[in-house]
């Protein structure tokens, strides 16, 4: 083992270490949480509805507080003093991309996370086209978004959220109420970015076809963090945490490329 | 209904613009502070962010809500104007900004009321409707016992109001700056009328909705602020009541800056009011009067002809105008006055104890 | 007073109208309109000649008639109150068809029939030729307060999906058998209209989670700007101009 390390690892992407979090009303709904995602990951974070998830999500950018432990952005702890900077470096895309699209037309809200940030002019219409063009909706810029299909409008969502240039992209199920078509060219979407990835998503075929490592979020915890394959082929795991593969989906059957 | 072009003078449009104005300028300031201290104690950021986004679906949620058919009988229905219900929801700088927006958007997009009358749609329509229903809605409530029948009913009786005021709101104007020479008399009865009808639809609409809100998200609404249950304690096995936690500090500023915005509001429409009804009531329509007469046919010869009786008649009835506008300026001062001061006092008797301001941030 | 405001009167087209700044076209609309008001109702000419700059301004900006004069009818009950003028109003009779009316009334319902139909006509060429989003960015440069403007933005956008939502309650609530249909049923359709709020709200608060996400700290950030050169400014001076013209020669004859 050579002991001078020539190329250090570079820092992780997402460091959450003891996250613990209780609602206003008393509830606690995170225990504890332990995460480290590496640049350039795509991770699965799966487990029942209710289990936390979206709470952890909204912990990545400062939206929560924590009421215990440290969450880290590319080695920047997630501090009052840093939340712009964290903002940009976490690009959370939520579930309805109604309420993410706020701006007349797709290029202006593209353009709202640039813009915010002080980017102006030929460099920030650069942005916007770039971020357009990765996800295939160059064309529609100047559509206003409630000309545009639901598998679309997500892809937007994805580019306003891509526009900022993250270290990070967070995706809260991401497939959820597109058509086939429109799940596929996500997917090829997603595959082509060299963004890390961190997607909460029921969609357990979703989660193999993309993410070669999974954690499961169950009461409050990670309760298990492995090779979504191995994860997905565990029946007692699965089952212990009320996560149930599609009919006739066999993930032992699935030739995932190994990493 | 909106008032279209030509229908109100333009000397009165353009004062009724500003009083709209003002009236938006002052709701500007005063939203942020209600949609601030909404629902979640605390939340991501201040209260002045949240306006915006806010303000915008409540207003998307008035313009959706109007067009809800709500049937009468065979055939007619009836439809919510709305201000009473968001300023009972959201509070009434937030309500006159919402309904503002709606009727600017209605006037500008569908051409749906006149651009010289948006002043006047936006005062009595907006401004009026809002104002006063909330005033009648927070006394009402602090007069009541704390049940949620009271606030339903606290609810129909302000709506119910809403609507007449908003009438008389609108026959004052007419009476100042009124286009046409209907009897000040008729119009206001027959505005009165119809209005109290519509009032009693709006009443029982807003009420129904507001009870409808208040039985799912209570924190929701704005106007039933402070009148949650207690929470209690479990204290040796026994329920005790929470302690009332003490009223946040830069509260009494706030109220002193808006009371001295609208104490100035206040007094410029007074001056306003009395020195254009002074105008108004002296020249177009006495010239338009003079010019009718004369332009219409022969009779008008004699009368020229007779002279001094014009001329007296003219004098007369212009004093008389000037003295029925100046009183009409007055009493419409007078009664904004009024219902300005209960809707300070409702606002200033509400920064008593409320839920304390959370130190976590809003939760999902 | 529901019914009729939701549809767009937008029109998509290449005209020199549809080219002119937004702000110049708000200005220039506002202004005609103001001196419209203004003109003294006997001068009867004066309208019809009102009448004739619009009709060319519709032309240039190639709205067909029918479309323009199919929106006209949003001002019927405002016609209904006109036509009941010449007997409401106190003054000298005179005959018409047969019918005792006042002259004064006549003068009244002319007057708000005139300057409403010229009001609405010019309301619909600007509408039909000036999207939404440039008539923002218009009332923003004319000094409109940003907040206001920007409330606006989102009634606009949000204002097709609520009222889908409301749509789809009303589907909803239809399928399971239950139809409207006179006031001992207002419960149920209130429930609806509260139910609606809620989502409203709740759907702001989920926006403005989504603006603090992107890096909304209070102000929007300004990406665009619409400027207006001094030849389209007096293109756009051209109608409220000739106007003018027209009404102060209505007062002096």
């Amino acid at each position: 083992m050579d002991p001078v390390n020539l190329h250090p690892a570079p820092v992780p992407s997402l460091e959450v270490s003891g996250l613990a979090y209780a609602y206003p009303d008393g509830h606690q709904a995170l225990f504890g949480v332990d995460l480290t995602v590496a640049r350039g990951e795509r991770v699965a974070l799966l487990g029942p509805n209710g289990a936390g998830k979206t709470t952890l999500v909204l912990h990545l950018n400062g939206i929560l507080d924590a009421g215990a432990g440290t969450v880290r952005v590319a080695g920047l702890p997630v501090e009052k003093r840093h939340l712009a900077e964290i903002r940009r470096r976490v690009g959370i895309v939520f579930q309805d991309p109604d309420d993410q699209l706020f701006m007349p037309t797709v290029r202006e809200d593209v353009a709202f996370g640039p813009a915010t940030a002080g980017l102006r002019g030929p460099e920030l219409e650069e942005r916007v086209m770039t971020a357009l063009r990765r996800v295939g909706m160059e064309e529609y810029a100047a559509r206003p978004p409630h000309h545009l299909s639901f598998g679309q409008r997500r892809r937007v969502a994805v580019a306003t959220v891509l526009a900022m240039e993250p270290e990070i992209l967070v995706l809260d199920e991401p497939s959820s109420n597109l058509d086939p078509a429109s799940r596929r060219e996500l997917a090829d979407i997603l595959r082509s970015l060299d963004v890390t990835v961190l997607m909460v998503t029921h969609d357990l075929p979703y989660a193999l076809e993309l993410c070669p490592r999974a954690v499961i979020l169950s009461e409050g915890v990670i309760a298990a963090d492995d090779r979504t394959q191995d994860l997905l082929c565990d029946d007692a795991l699965m089952r212990g945490h009320r996560l149930e593969l599609p009919f006739g989906f066999d993930p032992r059957s699935v030739s995932v490329p190994r990493p | 209904m909106h008032v279209p072009d030509g229908f109100i003078n333009a000397p009165v449009s353009a004062v009724a613009g500003v009083v709209a104005a003002g009236a938006v300028a002052v709701s500007l300031r005063g939203a942020r502070r209600e949609l601030g201290g909404a629902s979640r104690p605390g939340g991501p950021g201040s209260g002045g962010e949240r306006t915006a986004p806010l303000a915008g679906l409540v207003a998307a949620f008035i313009f959706a809500v109007q067009m809800l058919n709500f049937p009468v009988a065979a055939g007619t229905s009836g439809h919510l104007l709305g201000g009473a219900l968001a300023a009972i929801l959201v509070g009434p700088c937030t309500g006159v900004l919402c309904i503002t927006v709606v009727l600017l958007m209605q006037g500008i997009l569908f051409a749906d009321g006149g651009l010289t009358a948006l002043g006047v749609n936006i005062t009595v329509m907006g401004v009026v409707t809002t104002v006063v229903a909330y005033a009648l809605f927070r006394g009402l409530t602090r007069v009541l016992p704390r049940t949620r029948r009271s606030t339903t009913a606290a609810a129909f009786v302000a709506a119910l109001v809403s609507v007449p005021a908003a009438a008389v709101a609108f026959t004052l104007i007419y009476a100042i700056g009124g286009t046409t020479d209907v009897p000040i008399g008729k119009v206001l009865t027959a505005m009165a009328g119809v209005h109290v009808l519509i009032g009693i639809g709006e009443a029982a609409i807003t009420a129904l909705t507001v009870g409808a809100v208040i039985a799912v998200r209570p924190d929701l609404v704005y106007g039933a602020r402070g009148s949650a249950t207690p929470l209690k304690l479990r204290v040796d096995g026994e329920l005790v009541d929470a302690p009332a936690s003490p009223a946040p500090s830069p509260a009494p500023a706030a109220t002193r800056s808006a009371r001295t915005v609208w104490a100035t509001g206040l007094a410029a429409a007074l001056v306003l009011a009395g020195v254009v009804s002074f105008y108004a009531s002296a020249n177009p329509d006495g010239l338009e009067k003079v010019a009718a007469d004369k332009g219409i046919d022969e009779k008008v010869q004699e009368h020229d002809a007779a002279g001094s009786p014009l001329a007296d008649y003219g004098v007369k009835d212009i004093s008389d105008a000037r003295l029925s506008g100046g009183l009409a300026g007055v009493i419409g001062v007078g009664a904004t006055v009024v219902v300005g001061s209960g809707v300070f006092w409702a606002v200033r008797r509400r920064r008593t104890p409320q839920e304390p301001a959370s130190r976590t941030t809003g939760s999902v | 007073m529901g019914s009729g405001h939701a549809h767009r009167l937008y029109r998509h087209g290449h005209s020199p109208v549809h080219a002119l700044p937004p702000h110049c076209k708000l200005a220039a609309v506002l202004c005609f309109v103001v001196v419209v008001v203004s003109t003294p109702r006997e001068a009867v000419w004066a309208f019809a000649l009102y009448a004739l700059l619009i009709a060319a301004v519709a032309a240039v900006a190639r709205i067909p008639p029918g479309f323009l004069l199919k929106r006209l009818a949003i001002e019927v009950p405002f016609v209904a109150f006109a036509v009941l003028m010449p007997f409401v109003v106190p003054g000298e009779q005179a005959e018409l068809l047969g019918v005792p009316v006042s002259v004064p009334g006549l003068w009244g319902a002319w007057n708000v029939l005139a300057k409403g139909t010229l009001g609405v006509a010019a309301s619909v060429i600007l509408a039909s030729t000036t999207e939404l989003r440039a008539l923002l960015l218009g009332l923003q440069r004319l000094k409109l307060p940003p907040l206001l403007v920007q409330i606006a933005a989102f009634m606009i956008r949000y204002g097709d999906v609520v009222t889908d939502e409301l749509r789809r309650m009303s589907v909803a609530r239809r399928s399971r058998g239950f139809e409207a249909r006179g006031v001992r049923h207002w419960g149920v359709l209130a429930r609806t209209a509260g139910a609606l709020f809620i989502r409203s709200y709740e759907r702001g608060e989920r926006v403005h989670l989504a603006m603090v996400s992107r890096g909304y700290t209070g102000t929007m950030p300004v990406t665009d700007e619409v400027t207006a050169s001094r030849a389209q400014w007096a293109h756009a001076a051209a109608l409220p101009a000739l106007a003018l013209v027209v009404c102060l020669l209505g007062w002096t004859l």
